[in-house]
């Protein structure tokens, strides 16, 4: 557990991909609405078979059109929110102006990407379905998990020699 | 309520999932002011184990607790489906990719994942080292050189127009592509397909 070790405000890292911008920190049972939401996250990833192996073979061997209607949806119904949040200058439920970082490009972008796609073909998840495989009872994906969790580790710890 | 059951076990259709997926955006940056993302659910799990005093997981994680619960209710959501909204019927795997599949040595086309992988007797074989060892390791080395996944680029980043997030995804599909078509048959071969 970390112990003696300097306290940011937040992670350093402008290009971490879930920066929290709250200035108001969830506590104790607020923090189960994260939760639920996950819940609801699984279920879909379950229910519409995103967790299955042989979907992420169909979409990269373009036998299915499941995986692109899924991820285009996503992303149109993800387009449509952050316009509307911006543009009706919506808040969150703290009374906060909602904030959206912005991603710098890096090369780590092409040279990571093509990287985790390589892997997303082998395991047939990116790391969303990994943890709802898990849950769904296929317990051998905590292997994947713990040697996910060593790549993080190994990226982070030689992060400098890597071209970015 | 028995239809309802019944109704919702039946796999759902893409424009069913694709928009609850992409309502994740909205709810999270309504409820919290969050970013939708999920490969940093792994930096903060080596941030609070294994720190080991390098930078890059020198940081405040348990302000983002919230993500790693976040992982845990996909967890317990996968649970949830599985044991009480089981689609009763077999999985429906596209023709062309079964062929193409039996191919590469698979028989088992019966559950949401091969079975002849997925499973603990192959942990300290050589698919073992394949699917699990090196396709995880590169899940997550790639996906924290790449600063995000399918959630944080390809939905959370495009769906805020980043084009940083389009480049990145389309290098997501390069690598499956790649993978899918080129490496994973002799990879396969290797393993004792």
């Amino acid at each position: 557990m970390a112990t003696n070790q300097t306290k940011m405000d937040s992670v350093a890292d402008p290009n971490c991909v879930a920066p929290n911008s709250s200035q108001t920190q969830d506590k104790g049972l607020a923090l189960l609405k994260y939760v639920l939401i996950g819940v609801v996250f699984g279920i879909v990833f379950v229910k519409a078979e995103i967790i299955s192996w042989f979907r992420i073979q169909e979409m990269f061997r373009f036998q299915s059109f499941h995986m692109y209607g899924v991820i285009g949806s996503a992303i149109v119904t993800g387009i449509i929110s952050i316009q509307l949040i911006k543009r009706l200058n919506i808040k969150s439920i703290h009374g906060e102006t909602i904030n959206i970082p912005t991603k710098v490009f890096k090369k780590g972008q092409l040279i990571g990407g093509f990287i985790f796609g390589l892997g997303w073909a082998i395991t047939g998840a990116c790391p969303g379905p990994l943890f709802a495989q898990i849950g769904s009872g296929y317990t051998v994906v905590l292997v994947t998990l713990l040697s996910a969790l060593a790549g993080t580790w190994v990226y982070g710890r030689f992060e400098k020699y890597f071209p970015n | 309520m028995n239809q309802f059951i019944e109704w919702i076990s039946q796999p759902w259709p893409w424009y069913v999932a694709g928009p609850m997926i992409g309502l994740t955006v909205p709810a999270l940056l309504i409820l919290g002011n969050k970013a939708f993302g999920i490969s940093s659910s792994l930096r903060h799990i080596c941030a609070a184990c294994v720190p080991a005093g390098i930078p890059f997981f020198t940081y405040n994680w348990k302000k983002e607790i919230w993500n790693l619960l976040f992982v845990l209710g996909t967890a317990i959501g996968g649970f949830i489906a599985v044991n009480f909204l089981a689609n009763p019927d077999t999985i429906v795997i596209s023709e062309a990719t079964q062929t193409d599949l039996k191919a590469l040595g698979l028989t088992n086309f019966s559950d949401l994942m091969p079975l002849e992988i997925f499973n603990w007797d192959t942990v300290f074989t050589g698919k073992g080292v394949l699917f699990f060892v090196i396709g995880g390791f590169l899940v997550g080395f790639g996906t924290r050189y790449a600063g995000g996944c399918t959630s944080g680029h390809a939905i959370m980043g495009i769906s805020a127009l980043q084009w940083p997030s389009l480049v990145a995804t389309i290098f997501f599909m390069l690598g499956g592509f790649f993978m899918t078509h080129v490496l994973l048959e002799p990879l396969m071969k290797v393993v004792g397909f």
